[in-house]
């Protein structure tokens, strides 16, 4: 557990790209039941997208909102299992792209698809430390699912970024508490020079994402003197439309309260920026005094949970970008020829 | 040549055991067996396995276990026979008693699935075909079923609802079974609805990855009368046939099953009437309707009578995997026919709880390598 004294969200962004294809048309092509379907569609790249230009999107997006100085940020963290390269940083091209050089850190941050909850964690403690005065969180994925296998009826692209101060004046929402629960489980796993990742079936369920993200929750309700009744919405990771509500049924959490921030759905699951655009569509309609449960997972495994409290400002903010569901209502429907090489897929 | 008793049998629940080792599944079996004749002292180990070597590379499971226990200094191996590896394991514990070589001997089948990937497993599963015919085209050994599936709806005239009804009667036996995989009913939409997994044969007419282990205490006849726990009379015989069904003269008929029934039945001195509890090895539902059939319990193109008429159920003329067979309690490969074993056990010493059935003195359960390339057939007599 780990209480922030006064630490705040500044500014923050969403972005998914346009390009969609349907479940249905990947079942078609793998001659998949497609009564089974994880989700009813997700989101894929442009030809000239990554995560990189994915992150510096969102990180656009946020910065209109908390209306600060780019060079005022003292570090960019990305969180990401596909960054384009495997050695250089992700985060400088970030940092360059939006003007934050030169006096920041920058760093990227793996740990499957809480990597992006995870490079929050470190901007928060960096900024409640006083190190920096302001610092920028993103999670960002271009994911990989293996042609024909399940996750690749899942794995999606999006990128959420969240610009940290301490100014309460400046902040949408204040992040009171988070914790984190991580244990070597191996349920997910890519290896050095490996295009796809691995995956072990039901073990990637129950004594991964629901062990991990039941325990993380009930740590910072007990441990923070929080309890279900005292938060209005609650996001969890979403690898698919069944875990989140079934994770929602383990903890007795309403429905009610998960739903608004579910888009896995229409976008699939975006890997490390998964729970974080979540975040991203429930602050786009909280009210002030309202509280927000967040809770990520991340194959390997661990799983982060934050209280964050929205404030006053979140009504002056909120319209100075576009809402998260412009993005995920704008869409341009491919097939999956067209799908193969936007995502490489074609290897001569 | 000294009669064989079963004086305790061990059961893990099978299950998906993430947090228990391969050792550990057949020490706790073990234990438990034991502890059920009320014995700690016996002449040797036999342990069935089909996958430990593959998918945990550990061979060598007779000393394992013997060391797990403290009982190190016994003979102690393993043996294999695919998916019928538990009963090879029984087979050679029952003729080292009828031998005289032995007084108690302890008997393990044990396979932990879920330490494979998927496609581990389906290979794994594979080893037990030819490899140079069937395993190098591809084919699978539900793709096996799945051809004959379709040629005996051809050839019979039977649809696939008739057949389905195989898994949805395991499911209703096992939803009072603490042990079982998957306790609870289905119906036969849902089986019908699921997807395929090679057409015609669906998801819900095969079994899932799973991991358990069962142990049986083999004792000679003098040893069973010092013990005070609950006996049956096992009787135990084999058979085998081509690897491939399709190198058979008539794949729908599995000779290795009809004979094995046979040899057990005459040993036995029992008819078939005689038997009032069958343990069928439904790895898929059309195995289980051919074994029904192979075996003399139905006439052939004719076992989807039975299950209609209920004869299958708990108050039929002759239940069927009344503890859910190897869809509903599991099949963790080589430990599957020390489950069914154990099971006629329970049924025959008066200890199977609510599926409790009245009134059998006999029962007979068949164990299958591949697409019955291998049979057992084991017959337990009430004492």
């Amino acid at each position: 557990m780990v209480r922030m004294s006064s630490v705040v969200i500044v500014g923050y962004g969403g972005y998914v790209p346009r390009y969609r294809i349907k479940g249905e048309e990947i079942a078609r092509i793998w001659g998949r039941d497609r009564s089974e379907l994880p989700t009813e569609e997700k989101s894929v790249t442009g030809l000239d997208e990554d995560t990189v230009t994915l992150a510096v999107e969102a990180a656009r997006i946020a910065l209109k909102r908390a209306r600060i100085p780019p060079s005022k940020i003292g570090a960019v963290h990305v969180g990401t299992e596909s960054k384009p390269y495997a050695v250089k940083p992700s985060g400088t091209i970030v940092a360059e792209a939006i003007g934050a050089v030169p006096r920041i850190t920058a760093a990227d941050f793996e740990f499957a698809c809480k990597a992006g909850t995870e490079a929050l964690q470190f901007i928060t403690s960096l900024v409640d430390a006083g190190r920096i005065e302001y610092g920028l969180a993103i999670g960002a994925d271009t994911a990989q699912g293996r042609p024909g296998d399940a996750l690749e009826f899942t794995a999606a692209s999006g990128a959420a970024a969240f610009i940290i101060g301490k100014n309460k004046n400046e902040g949408v929402a204040e992040i009171e508490a988070w914790t984190s629960y991580v244990t070597d489980t191996p349920d997910f796993w890519r290896r050095e020079y490996e295009r796809y990742p691995h995956h072990t079936a039901r073990f990637t369920g129950d004594p991964a994402y629901f062990h991990h993200i039941v325990n993380s929750v009930k740590n910072l309700l007990e441990n923070d003197g929080y309890t279900l009744n005292d938060v209005d919405y609650v996001v969890f990771h979403q690898p698919n439309t069944r875990f989140p509500l079934v994770a929602a049924r383990l903890l007795g959490v309403d429905l009610e309260k998960v739903k608004p921030g579910l888009v896995v759905g229409q976008i699939g699951n975006t890997y490390a920026a998964c729970s974080l655009l979540g975040l991203v569509r429930v602050l786009d309609q909280a009210k002030p005094g309202q509280r927000i449960l967040l809770s990520s997972f991340g194959s390997g495994a661990g799983s982060d949970s934050y209280i964050i409290r929205v404030l006053e400002n979140i009504k002056l903010k909120r319209d100075l970008a576009p809402p998260l569901d412009k993005f995920i209502d704008r869409k341009t429907y491919i097939d999956y020829a067209i799908y193969a090489r936007h995502r490489k897929k074609i290897l001569m | 040549m000294s009669r064989v008793y079963i004086a305790g049998v061990g059961l893990t629940k099978v299950d998906e055991h993430w947090w228990i080792s391969l050792e550990n599944l057949m020490t706790e079996a073990s234990i438990k067996a034991l502890d059920d004749a009320g014995l700690s002292r016996i002449d040797s180990i036999y342990v069935g396995s089909m996958l430990s070597l593959i998918l945990q590379e550990q061979g060598h499971l007779g000393a394992l276990l013997a060391e797990e226990l403290g009982l190190s200094g016994i003979p102690a191996m393993a043996v294999e026979a695919a998916t019928a590896s538990g009963s090879a394991a029984v087979y050679a514990g029952a003729r080292e008693i009828e031998s005289g070589r032995a007084d108690a001997v302890l008997v393990v089948g044990v396979d932990k699935m879920s330490d494979g990937m998927a496609e581990e497993v389906a290979a794994a599963m594979t080893s037990s075909e030819r490899q140079e015919y069937t395993g190098f085209i591809g084919a699978t050994f539900y793709s096996i079923n799945a051809l004959i599936y379709n040629l005996y709806m051809d050839k019979y005239g039977v649809s696939q609802e008739k057949i389905a009804l195989f898994p949805v009667l395991c499911h209703e036996h096992s939803v009072n079974v603490p042990h079982a995989q998957y306790p609870f009913k289905i119906k036969l939409e849902t089986v019908l609805n699921s997807p395929y997994v090679s057409e015609p044969l669906r998801r819900f007419e095969t079994t899932a990855i799973a991991d358990g282990a069962a142990a049986l205490v083999l004792v000679n006849e003098e040893t069973a009368r010092k013990l005070d726990s609950p006996k049956t009379e096992l009787l135990i015989e084999a058979s085998t046939d081509y690897l491939t069904p399709f190198q058979r003269e008539d794949p729908l008929w599995f000779p290795a099953v009809q004979l094995a029934t046979s040899r057990a039945l005459s040993r036995a001195k029992l008819e078939r009437r005689d038997i009032k509890i069958l343990e069928v090895f439904d790895a898929t539902s059309i195995m289980a309707i051919l074994s029904l059939e192979s075996s003399g319990f139905a006439e052939r193109g004719k076992a989807w009578q039975l299950l209609e008429k209920g004869e299958l159920s708990l108050s039929g003329s002759i239940p069927c995997n009344t503890f859910g067979g190897l869809k509903a309690r599991g099949h963790p490969a080589g430990a599957t026919s020390v489950y069914q074993i154990a099971e006629l056990h329970l049924q025959l010493t008066n200890r199977a709880g609510k599926n409790q059935v009245d009134s059998a003195r006999a029962g007979l359960a068949q164990s299958l390598g591949a697409v019955a390339s291998t049979a057992f057939v084991t017959i337990l007599k009430e004492v």
